[in-house]
């Protein structure tokens, strides 16, 4: 009676099957996480049509490496969202942690930023990946050990990390940074920038991990079922935590890539990203009741987003009306998805 | 009863269907299915998994539209599809899961959504409280009104189920598998409720798969099987031999369990599972427990007992407080869960949608749970290693499924049970912990599971069966019956139902020592 819907990440349709029908319809649901990508067919088909500037090379690696950062954080939404968690707070990592980690390095005396000048300033990525490993362990314990409601308290983190920036960096923009602090968002490898190769190459680890790894698709079975994958000997409470706390490490990073990119960090760097995350998540195919998602789906969601804005601009939309088509296009992609899995979205 | 609404002019049965069909897809959930229940009857539905049950009771409540049929209630048409008030002042159904809402008041979840007569008119919560206290006394049931809904015990619940399908004005209810969650007690308390409720003429249609059960409770019974009608009789015409041969459409062995008596195995044999002193605050106290090498060790007990909660602190679910657990002879950290299954304990938890499996993810995936250790090399998961190591489970444990990629919400319950003792016996467990294993499965699969774990011994492993149900206890090798968190008896084969069952009642088994194979400690 039921049919079959969720057979993302299983491997391959395995056995002998004795129903051919059911065959067909499974291979079919299989390909659920690629619902996006007539989307991203169609956007690029009115890209073209739109502008001759948006099938150029500098265009497409300008969309990119404006993903980069978005991206980190829904993979790193994605990976929380599995396992059945959400963290609001991803979007003030992005922006307190690499600002911690140049006060911690700044000089007391030089230049506008008055730093603590406590470390060489060679240290300031490591520094800056530490802070958001620490986030990440604070909303662990007060998740997991505390047993505190993971939305309320990673909402009060998210505004507290956000006031905790602002504090220190007086409300201004920095812009004096160490230049190994920059180089990631600067650099080009390739011919393209060097973000977009490291982005790549994370999504890749982490879609590999959910696919291939024990511990990856333990998150799906906590995320499905908490309680029977506990029974079934894996620990539910340590893989969440570790899972939160590699989330905070990879909004450390996005900061990093965020402030090398734009060569300074301003005060609300990543203010307001974490609706374009979870629109983009979701969108991707990851289910906000856990359990249920790829990666590969969630880089489909955040590529939507990012070439619909793309698209847009080059098709000379009023800026004004940025918001209001941004808003659109998520109610838009999660109603094609919607139909195009046959799924409800409860 | 039977004889007294049959002795002049026949009534109109409550409700009578007949030639009732339903497609789902490709699946034939019914084919020119019937069923006819007359006031006050109290008529058994039973037959596998898939036999039609479920269509059946949702096309009687009228959730789905039957193909082709015809439905009347009291000699008049079906309502009209939709029209749930009309469908529920003749149908009531109370489901396996309660449809109680734990956080309101007894009052309240009698009365939802009727609180008050109008929209726009403002809730009386006094009256409501004293029309709910009415409705209560009319059927007997002693409970607070104001009570949260939560302090109710199961049989309560269903009680309060019962009494707001009765407040519709329903003569007629559907009872789907009442007494899974129940007690022995419990179970009593339902039935004498029940028995009472039928002297006043309401009727029932009782779905279960405990065939004493129907025996007890039932006048007349209606087999299905593969989506079609097999048999009405009455119950005293159809012995229990004849209702599963009718079930199953072959002969029942001789009552699969009986078998002759083993030899249990002497000292020599080495000890797989020992416990002693065990305590765990609350649940169970200063515990004593041994099984030994090829022995399949029953542990009984009622819903306080304590037995389920031993059975899941040997596989690591609960940190005892005291005591002391060994498996092959080796110390067990309680509490550690990995710990347990890496010492070679496999546990069949108790409730397979809590505990059991991840409903959305695939048949292969829910099998491998506990070994994904096991599928590569640096805790990788390789795709065909899962898929052999599946494809073994499904034959190993004949789990009808069309493919291992199937989620395992979409098979039937008997089957899903098998892929929660597949994930148990995938580690090739030492010592397998069951609970309930047959809990909500038909007769052959419980056959089939019953006989996988005696496999298990047989292998030179070991086995236990927490329950309360006499037949998996009747399939052990030497049953211990718990009381309030102790010991109270232990039985060898050949125990009579009475003696179990009042031992784990907390009865005294002395004056049945005479015995000879009751052990009291």
């Amino acid at each position: 009676m039921s049919t079959s819907t969720d057979l993302s990440g299983t491997a391959a349709v395995g056995g002998e099957p004795p129903a051919a029908a059911g065959r067909a319809r499974l291979s079919f649901a299989r390909y659920r996480d690629l619902s996006l990508v007539p989307v991203l067919l169609v956007l690029c088909v009115i890209g073209f049509i739109v502008s001759p500037a948006f099938l150029t090379a500098d265009n497409l690696l300008g969309v990119a490496q404006q993903s980069t950062e978005l991206s980190l954080l829904v993979l790193a939404q994605a990976l929380i969202l599995i396992c059945g968690r959400m963290d609001l707070s991803l979007e003030s990592t992005i922006g307190v942690a690499p600002v911690i980690a140049i006060w911690m390095v700044l000089p007391a005396d030089g230049g506008r930023f008055q730093g603590l000048g406590l470390l060489p300033e060679s240290f300031s990525v490591p520094l800056c990946l530490l802070v958001g490993v620490l986030i990440g362990a604070l909303n662990a314990f007060l998740i997991l050990k505390l047993r505190l409601n993971g939305f309320i308290v990673t909402l009060g983190g998210l505004t507290m990390l956000r006031g905790l920036q602002i504090a220190i960096s007086e409300g201004q923009s920095i812009v004096d940074l160490p230049s190994s602090f920059t180089y990631l968002g600067r650099a080009s490898w390739l011919g393209a920038p060097a973000a977009i190769w490291i982005c790549g190459l994370l999504f890749l680890i982490g879609g590999a991990a959910l696919a291939w790894l024990k511990h990856g698709r333990a998150l799906y079975a906590i995320g499905g079922n908490a309680e029977a994958a506990r029974t079934a000997g894996i620990r539910v409470d340590r893989i969440t935590a570790v899972v939160l706390i590699l989330a905070g490490l990879l909004a450390a990073f996005a900061g990093i890539l965020y402030t090398g990119h734009y060569g300074s960090i301003s005060a609300n760097q990543g203010s307001g990203w974490i609706f374009q995350v979870f629109a983009a998540t979701v969108i991707g195919g990851v289910s906000l009741n856990g359990g249920k998602g790829t990666i590969f789906g969630a880089l489909t969601g955040v590529l939507t987003l990012q070439l619909v804005v793309n698209v847009m601009t080059l098709g000379g939309v009023p800026p004004l009306w940025n918001q209001f088509l941004n808003g659109a296009i998520i109610i838009i992609a999660l109603t094609v998805s919607r139909f195009a899995s046959g799924e409800k979205q409860e | 009863m039977a004889d007294t609404v049959t002795a002049s002019a026949p009534p109109a049965p409550v409700v009578e269907a007949t030639g009732i069909s339903k497609r789902f897809g490709a699946t034939v959930a019914l084919r020119e299915a019937r069923i006819a229940i007359a006031p006050g009857e109290s008529h058994a539905l039973v037959g596998r998994n898939g036999a039609g049950k479920s269509t059946l009771v949702s096309i009687l409540t009228g959730l789905q539209k039957p193909d082709t049929g015809t439905l009347r209630f009291n000699g008049e048409p079906a309502p009209a599809f939709g029209d749930i008030d009309a469908w529920r002042s003749r149908v009531a159904c109370v489901y396996q899961r309660s449809t109680i809402l734990p956080d309101l008041s007894v009052a309240e979840n009698l009365f939802l959504h009727r609180q008050s007569s109008s929209a726009l008119r403002p809730i009386s919560w006094r009256r409501l409280r004293s029309r709910a206290a009415e409705l209560l006394a009319e059927y007997g049931v002693d409970l607070d009104p104001t009570a949260a809904a939560r302090t109710l015990t199961v049989e309560q619940r269903q009680f309060v189920e019962i009494a707001r399908a009765l407040s519709f004005g329903a003569r007629f209810i559907i009872l789907d598998e009442p007494t899974a969650k129940l007690d022995a007690r419990g179970i009593e308390r339902l039935f004498a409720k029940l028995r009472g409720l039928q002297e006043q003429g309401v009727a029932f249609l009782f779905i279960s798969h405990h065939l004493q059960e129907v025996y007890d409770l039932c006048t007349s019974v209606t087999v299905y099987r593969d989506a079609r009608h097999i048999v009405t009789a009455p119950v005293a015409e159809l012995d229990q031999e004849a209702l599963v041969e009718a079930m199953t459409g072959e002969r029942a062995e001789s009552a699969a369990a009986e078998g002759a008596p083993r030899s249990r195995p002497g000292p020599q044999v080495p000890e797989l599972l020992s416990v002693t002193g065990l305590t765990l605050p609350g649940a169970y106290e200063d515990l004593d427990l041994a099984v030994r090498e090829g022995e399949v060790v029953g542990l009984a007990g009622a819903a306080a007992s304590g037995n389920v909660q031993l059975g899941e602190t040997i596989a690591g679910l609960h940190k005892a407080s005291a005591g002391e657990m060994r498996i092959s002879g080796r110390a067990l950290r309680s509490g550690d869960i990995p710990a347990a299954i890496a010492a070679g304990v496999g546990l069949v938890p108790e409730d397979r949608h809590l505990q059991g499996l991840v409903n959305d993810r695939s048949v292969a995936e829910n099998a491998t749970l506990t070994v994904s250790d096991q599928l590569g090399p640096f805790g990788t998961v390789l795709p065909s290693r899962t898929r052999a190591f599946a494809a073994r489970m499904i034959k190993d444990l004949d789990i009808k499924t069309p493919g291992q990629d199937t989620p395992v919400s979409a098979l039937s319950g008997g089957n899903q049970q098998k892929v929660v003792v597949a994930r148990a016996l995938a580690t090739d467990p030492a010592v397998l912990v069951t609970i309930r294993p047959t809990n909500g499965v038909d007769v052959k699969s419980k056959e089939f599971l019953l006989d996988r774990i005696r496999q298990v011994a047989d292998s030179g492993r070991a086995a236990l069966i927490v329950s309360d149900e006499l037949d998996d206890l009747r399939s052990c090798d030497r049953v211990v019956a718990m009381f309030h968190g102790r010991i109270a008896a232990e039985f060898a084969p050949g125990w009579k139902d009475e003696q179990l069952v009042a031992a784990m009642e907390g009865m005294a088994v002395n004056n049945e020592r005479k015995d000879s194979d009751v052990h009291e400690h």
